[in-house]
């Protein structure tokens, strides 16, 4: 008793604070744990229409480990998980050589001036939606009026129906990824970079160390520790793709699927398309749990390299 | 610093030209690279349809014409209304996610709010593990029967923990305790405190997550594929992906015209010109304002890259 008194009284002396917190913990108890449980539906047969949310997910056919079993069965769930953490390991990898690089020369650039205005126009792709990007890219691959099948034409080689031929589309969506992301991450690591004390140049150049070797003993190591944990939080997340880019800029074309498929667009279109909620469920179980314990991991590898880096 | 040798002034922080040069270009590059799409799609819109049809895109346009344009200005009531519903998405939702951001972020900062851990946790567990997709569609669509409404395209993106992370860290380390003991002293409550004090000195803070969430809802289009059908509530990106492989979307269902003026328009219609002018429109905005806010974001995005 004494207990719950000293409980309620808590609550009424933080209770500005409680107010506070109110509408934004509301809105994650309904949008973010609410659907948790539906998690279970992966073991279900989901129909829309035994009524509504509850009865919908208390009714529906218990099915056990049937919807996983047709995942794995089928080629499926290889080629969405190949795909979904090739491309990331590609994009990860790539994006922290090209964006530091592009930093570092940023960062060498004497006119101050262009490279500030070289910033801002490497900021564009982050601020366009990927259905914008897709049009971009229709205007370079179409089959007819594209300008890479012009170019082909100029040099007499037969046009390229692109959006038919998967061979090609690994490098298109890696570069389409790279394109979109390099501007804003390296005006990242710049940032960093410019805050690293000027004074350790200056011993530098007393020593006669020139450009290249003061980037290598003093720029990279000194913005390393902000690399490190990037990556490694990118590496937490490397069963979640870009929804946008694999679903935008192949335009849903089908013999694209086995190598632009990743794990959300199947959830999506199994759900959507299909109306496989079962399925679809499955899939996303499947990304949610591997994708859990893939961060668990990352954040605990980061808190070894670095204590007060970490998320949690 | 003079170089003891020539006897000038020589900056020794400077790059030997040639690698100056280098530099210039490898970075010029990649910035024209990320323009020139953009660049290109104006340009197209500004093409006259046939010598289009015949030559393709062209980065010259063989033959200028401005009619794509002034076909959309007399059969574009559906463009005003995507422009509408995104407008009204954005505010609506930029306000709804300030308040709520800001509230639960405040009430975070604050040291003496006893259950600041179980908040902190309720927030960020959300960045370990989600329902995903199949869960979240059914609350949203038959739980909460937002299908089809417009408060499907602002609740659901709302909040989200990296906002809270960022805000929060801009209250715990730019809010001097001393304003918040003057407040106490003069005998405000805690809510006073907040709107009196506190956010009249975090506009910068506030600013940034209103940017960040500006840019997500005037660019979402995923919501609208999810949830919304109704020709009313489409707003411009999902436009866009309608018309993407055929622009009788919005001849169809323009409002300006009675049957048999559609039916004289469809013949007219410049689709591939027309298709490109709707992106030039559609995305003008946001390329002529972000100049002016890309600092904001470089701000906001390192302090969530920080965490200092």
């Amino acid at each position: 008793m004494k207990a719950l008194q000293g409980f309620v009284r808590n609550m009424a002396k933080n209770r500005a604070f409680l107010l506070m917190v109110l509408p934004g913990a509301l809105w994650f108890l309904i949008f973010a744990y609410l659907p948790m449980p539906g998690a279970i539906l992966a073991f279900k047969q989901y129909r829309l229409d035994l009524g509504g949310f509850f009865s919908g997910i208390v009714k529906s056919e218990w099915t056990g480990l049937k919807n996983f079993e047709f995942l794995f069965q089928a080629d499926d769930a290889y080629i969405i998980t190949r795909n979904t953490v090739l491309y990331n390991l590609v994009f990860i990898a790539l994006g922290l050589v090209l964006s530091v690089t592009l930093a570092i020369i940023l960062f060498q650039l004497a006119q101050k001036r262009l490279a500030r205005l070289y910033q801002t126009a490497m900021f564009m792709p982050y601020f366009l939606s990927w259905i914008i990007v897709s049009y971009f890219v229709f205007s370079f691959l179409s089959v007819d009026k594209g300008v890479l099948n012009q170019l082909l034409a100029a040099f007499g080689v037969e046009a390229i129906n692109w959006y038919s031929e998967p061979a090609y589309w690994p490098f298109i969506l890696v570069f389409m990824n790279l394109w979109k992301g390099i501007g804003y991450s390296s005006v990242i690591y710049l940032a960093a970079i410019s805050g690293i004390d000027r004074s350790y140049y200056e011993a530098a150049m007393i020593d006669g160390a020139n450009k290249w070797q003061q980037t290598i003993k003093i720029t990279i190591p000194l913005i390393k520790p902000m690399m490190i944990i990037l990556t490694i939080l990118a590496i937490g997340g490397i069963f979640r793709a870009d929804f946008g880019l694999f679903y935008q800029i192949p335009r849903e074309s089908g013999p694209l699927f086995p190598v632009t498929n990743v794990i959300d667009t199947y959830v999506y279109r199994s759900m959507k398309v299909v109306g496989d909620f079962g399925l679809a469920a499955a899939a996303g179980f499947y990304q949610s749990v591997v994708g859990f314990i893939l961060v668990l991991a990352a954040n605990w590898t980061v808190k070894k390299v670095n204590d007060d880096q970490a998320l949690f | 610093m003079n170089s003891p040798t020539t006897g000038k002034f020589r900056d020794v922080h400077r790059l030997p030209p040639a690698w100056n040069g280098l530099m210039h270009l490898i970075a010029g590059g990649f910035a024209l690279v990320c323009v020139f799409p953009f660049l290109f799609v104006v340009l197209i819109s500004f093409t006259e349809e046939n010598s289009l049809l015949l030559n393709g895109y062209r980065i010259v346009p063989e033959k200028w014409s401005v009619y794509a344009y002034s076909y959309i200005f007399r059969t574009g009531d559906q463009l005003l209304r995507s422009y509408g519903v995104t407008v009204f998405v954005t505010v609506v939702g930029t306000i709804v996610t300030l308040v709520l951001t800001t509230l639960y972020s405040y009430a975070l900062s604050r040291k003496n709010f006893r259950y600041r851990g179980f908040f902190a946790f309720l927030a960020f567990f959300t960045m370990l593990f989600g329902g995903g997709l199949v869960p979240t569609y059914i609350v949203v669509a038959q739980f909460l029967e937002l299908k089809d409404t417009v408060w499907a395209l602002i609740f659901p993106m709302a909040m989200n923990a990296f906002n809270i992370l960022v805000l929060r860290t801009f209250f715990q380390t730019m809010i001097p305790d001393g304003i918040i003991e003057s407040g106490k002293i003069d005998g405000a409550g805690e809510f006073k405190i907040l709107l009196r004090l506190v956010v009249p000195i975090s506009l910068p803070g506030i600013s940034t997550i209103a940017l960040f969430s500006t840019l997500g809802y005037w660019n979402d289009w995923f919501n609208a594929l999810l949830y919304i059908d109704s020709n009313q509530l489409v707003p411009l990106q999902a436009l866009m992906m309608r018309i993407y492989n055929n622009m009788q979307f919005m001849i169809q269902n323009s409002a300006l015209l009675n049957s048999g003026q559609s039916r004289e328009m469809l013949r007219s219609l410049p689709q591939e010109t027309a298709r490109m002018a709707m992106v030039v429109l559609a995305t003008g905005p946001i390329v002529l304002a972000y100049p002016f806010f890309q600092r904001y974001f470089v701000q906001g995005l390192t302090i969530g890259a920080i965490k200092e």
